[in-house]
């Protein structure tokens, strides 16, 4: 796909993509999404040489993209399509992290399944499993897609349109020394001195939201597995039932219907725990958002840090200088106590000092006033997109919790029917 | 009170209309013999029944349509004693029956008085099926005897054993039961002393032992099938008590673990602003759901499981039944080979080359006398066997017609009861749903409910 469409978008999103909350335009129109259409149509196995030379099968996934022109009708574009592996996904969110640090970028869906309520959906090969990941990996392109500055990326852009020669372009960006010491700066461990209190409240936020739904995700596959249990030991029932109508002549087909009856509300809990992964599957993204959301908050944690050391740095040049101005010796440097010792320096020799600290000084404003700037564009930015990141959640967390109840609401459902058809061939016995 | 009765759930009249119709010719073709009951009945042991009086009894007390005696057992009150701590149950008979003194009697009982109760009785009739007792001891599931639900579980199945005799009209008729129902605890301890004594019934159990090794020769085709099917349904009852114990298991470990589910919305609503309200109503519904399991599994425990139960101990009782019946034929059987055998020494006799009567001459006796003699003492013992063999035969005949007439009443009575627990089983699972879906679809509106609050908010702003 030669038209890029990059340009244009960027110039269009970028004037407002400020994301202000209570804006009633939905943010796939500014962004695009407007101009393409994109979808993870198939999965594919493979097998095939990986780097060490042996023998592996892998999962693909079908990009499909289809330009989507907002002013003309009747468009009918062909989609253009190309396959990724899981790994490409993740390299990719791993050069936006890295190249938009403030942002709070969407989360990939589980490499391998947590959270089980059944020792069968453990399996990374099932084709339940691989069906939820093909609409996971789905919701994270649409979701990078329609935010006002991650759409706008080329590399990005090129993911899903370019098959070949997209991991070289993506290395050349350079992204991957600085991912390692992003990540060994998060690991880090540093005291700052004057936070911003809302970046403070978030990080603790985030912290009680990753606990909060990795309790429930735990608690909903634990009442999932017994209510699997439930469901299931009723089909002994249609079983004996059946067995029991042979020597009933009056029950016999009361009871064997009934007994049918059982079988089939046996059989339905399989279907309606399918779904309700969707709804752990929900749950999940956001614990998984949760972890990229203490990302941003220790991002200005660092940034904060490597202000208030520049600072620091600086206070302490300028003591020094002040010291050398006045002769008297405040801090204690070696210096001071060599000079003690071996007598004091020459009137040169101080000139030369100072020179130097002069410089110092002013290399240190020049730092502190870069890193002050960093650390408030950096603050406006990623405030930003925590407000856009609200209103998503809220959003998405709420109507999540509808359809929980719909669900809910169609297994009371089928429950009443199957009992009610039940008592009747009880009733006929 | 008749509510406590029909508690079965199926329409008492019906029943022994059906179970008229059966055993009208039963009955005549037994009272034409015109013997006394021989199964011991202790009513009518030196009174012989005429035919007419006892049928006419018989119709007057179906087509009447009304019962005449009513019990219940409630009230279980724990007793201490220096040696033992035991539980009383109090009886409350209340009947229009002229035999009984008054129209109303109350006494207690303890489980070793219903316990003798259904050995005399079941000795008195061994062939009626016997509605069966709630066991000694579980074995499993409980620790203490005297646990409020072990109680009342056991209440109830004994209520049912007593309503189950009062019903019944020839057991209900029982004068162990009458005593039962109406002694002091004195006078019931006294009146259970003077029953067969300890010996008589190691004899019966000896003689039951020893006919069951003989076996029985050409059982009747409707008790083969009895068998059979006895055989059958007990496994099938054993199967459904095994599943619904286990379902109830299954149950209660989800309510288990239901029951933090809830509390973790609440809990998640802490960090909350704009999602508050949908994660408790979330919680709130599942406290619903909570509820309404802890209902259903209710209703299951003290319904389901327990009617299950009674009848997998009422297949062993029918069992049971129809090993006595088969003994009594084998007594029979085993009398006529005995008969059989006289007869054929009498026949010997006459055949004068009989070792004996040439030893006789040599001995010096009169042959002609001894053989008389020989002949006559036989003759008197072949005469008192034929009695004995009518009596058996008779015997036989009235185990099982009054087996034949019962097995209908109890099929009966069983399709009532099975019915009865699952249709109300089924009633109870379409309310536990109901009770769910009402609460989520109530959130649900809420919710839209907001939503469009918000919606017109969003517009007027």
């Amino acid at each position: 796909m030669a038209d890029s469409g990059g340009p244009e978008t960027a110039q269009l999103s970028s004037n407002d993509s400020k994301g202000e909350v209570g804006d009633v335009i939905p943010e796939e129109a500014r962004s695009l999404l407007r101009k393409m259409e994109i979808s993870v149509a198939e999965v594919e196995k493979r097998t095939g040489k990986n780097a060490v030379n042996m023998l592996e099968t892998y999962t693909v996934y079908l990009i499909e993209t289809r330009r989507v022109d907002s002013s003309a009708e009747n468009q009918n574009f062909s989609p253009d399509s190309l396959w990724r592996r899981y790994s490409e996904f993740e390299l990719l969110r791993n050069y936006l992290l890295v190249t938009y640090p403030f942002v709070i970028v969407p989360p990939l869906p589980e490499k391998r399944a947590e959270f089980v309520w059944h020792k069968l959906s453990a399996d990374n090969m099932d084709p339940d499993f691989v069906e939820r990941r093909r609409i996971g990996l789905e919701n994270f392109l649409l979701r990078v897609a329609s935010h006002p500055i991650l759409s706008n990326d080329k590399i990005f852009y090129d993911f899903l349109t370019e098959e070949n020669g997209w991991k070289e372009a993506v290395m050349e960006t350079g992204f991957q020394p600085k991912a390692d010491s992003r990540l060994k700066a998060l690991n880090a461990t540093f005291r700052v001195k004057n936070p911003d209190k809302r970046f403070t409240e978030l990080k603790h936020y985030s912290d009680e939201l990753q606990s909060v739904t990795s309790q429930l995700l735990r608690v909903r596959a634990r009442v999932a597995d017994r209510l699997y249990g439930v469901y299931k030991v009723h089909g002994n029932y249609g079983r004996v039932f059946s067995e029991w109508s042979a020597i009933e002549r009056e029950m016999g087909d009361g009871l064997q219907s009934a007994g049918h009856h059982m079988d089939a509300y046996a059989a339905s809990i399989d279907d309606i725990l399918e779904e309700e992964e969707n709804y752990a599957d929900q749950l999940k993204e956001y614990l998984f958002y949760a972890e990229a959301l203490k990302a941003v908050c220790r991002k200005h944690e660092l940034l904060q840090y490597e202000l208030e050391t520049a600072a620091q740095d600086l206070m302490s040049k300028k003591q020094q200088r002040e010291e050398l101005v006045s002769g008297t010796v405040r801090t204690f440097s070696l210096k001071g106590m060599t000079s003690k010792l071996f007598g004091q320096e020459t009137p040169e020799q101080r000139e030369a000092k100072m020179r130097v600290l002069e410089e110092q000084i002013q290399e240190g404003e020049e730092l502190v006033q870069e890193k002050k700037t960093e650390c408030d564009e950096y603050v406006r930015n990623a405030w930003s997109d925590m407000e856009r990141f609200k209103v998503q959640k809220d959003r998405d967390l709420r109507e999540a919790m509808i359809s929980y109840a719909v669900m809910q609401i169609s297994l009371c459902k089928k429950g009443i029917q199957v009992w009610t058809n039940a008592k009747e061939c009880f009733s006929k016995m | 009170m008749s509510s406590d009765l029909t508690a079965a759930g199926f329409p008492t009249p019906a029943l022994t209309e059906e179970m008229l119709e059966l055993d009208e010719d039963d009955d005549l073709e037994v009272f034409s013999k015109d013997v006394t009951l021989t199964d011991g009945s202790s009513v009518s042991a030196s009174l012989p029944t005429s035919p007419s009086s006892m049928t006419n009894q018989y119709r007057f007390e179906e087509e009447s349509d009304t019962r005449d005696i009513f019990v219940t057992v409630d009230n279980p009150e724990s007793h201490v004693t220096a040696l033992e701590t035991f539980i009383t149950y109090r009886v409350v008979t209340k009947t229009t029956r002229s035999d009984f003194d008054s129209c109303e009697f109350e006494v207690r009982r303890r489980y070793q008085d219903f316990l003798w109760l259904r050995d005399r009785v079941e000795e008195t009739h061994p062939t009626l099926i016997v509605h069966p007792l709630p066991e000694k001891f579980v074995m499993k599931g409980m620790v203490e005897r005297f646990n409020d639900d072990f109680i009342e579980t056991r209440r109830k199945a004994l209520h049912k054993f007593l309503c189950r005799i009062a019903e019944h009209s020839i057991l209900s008729c029982n004068a162990d039961f009458k005593i039962f129902l109406t002694a002091q605890a004195w006078e019931l301890t006294s009146h259970k002393k003077q029953g067969p004594g300890l010996l008589s019934r190691m004899g019966d159990t000896v003689r039951a032992v020893a006919a069951s090794v003989r076996g029985v020769k050409n059982r009747p085709e409707e008790f083969v099938a009895m068998q059979e099917y006895v055989d059958t349904f007990s496994q099938r009852m054993s199967s459904l008590d095994k599943v619904t114990q286990r379902i109830a298991k299954e149950i209660k470990e989800y309510l288990d673990d239901l029951k933090h589910y809830g509390p973790t919305y609440v809990l998640w609503s802490g960090s909350e602003e704009e999602l508050v309200e949908p994660l408790k109503g979330v919680a709130s519904c599942i406290d619903t759901c909570c509820q309404a399991t802890e209902e259903q599994l209710s209703q299951m425990s003290n319904n389901l499981v327990p009617l299950l139960h009674e009848y997998v101990l009422c297949s062993d009782a029918i069992k049971a039944v129809l090993r006595r019946r088969d003994n009594i034929q084998t007594d029979y059987e085993a009398k006529c080979d005995i008969l059989v055998s006289k007869q054929a020494d009498r026949e010997a006799l006459t055949n004068t080359e009989d070792l004996s009567i040439v030893l006789g001459r040599l001995l010096g006796k009169v042959p002609e006398e001894a053989r008389q003699q020989q002949e006559q003492r036989l003759h008197g013992q072949i005469e008192e066997l034929k009695g004995e063999v009518e009596k058996l035969e008779d015997r036989v005949e009235c185990a099982n017609s009054a087996l034949k007439g019962d097995w209908e009443r109890w099929q009966s009575n069983m399709r009532g009861d099975v019915k009865a627990a699952f249709v109300s089983t089924a009633e109870k699972n379409v309310d536990y749903y109901e009770k769910c879906l009402a609460a989520w679809e109530s959130f649900l509106t809420s919710m839209n409910a907001d939503q469009s609050v918000e919606k017109s908010a969003g517009l007027t702003s």
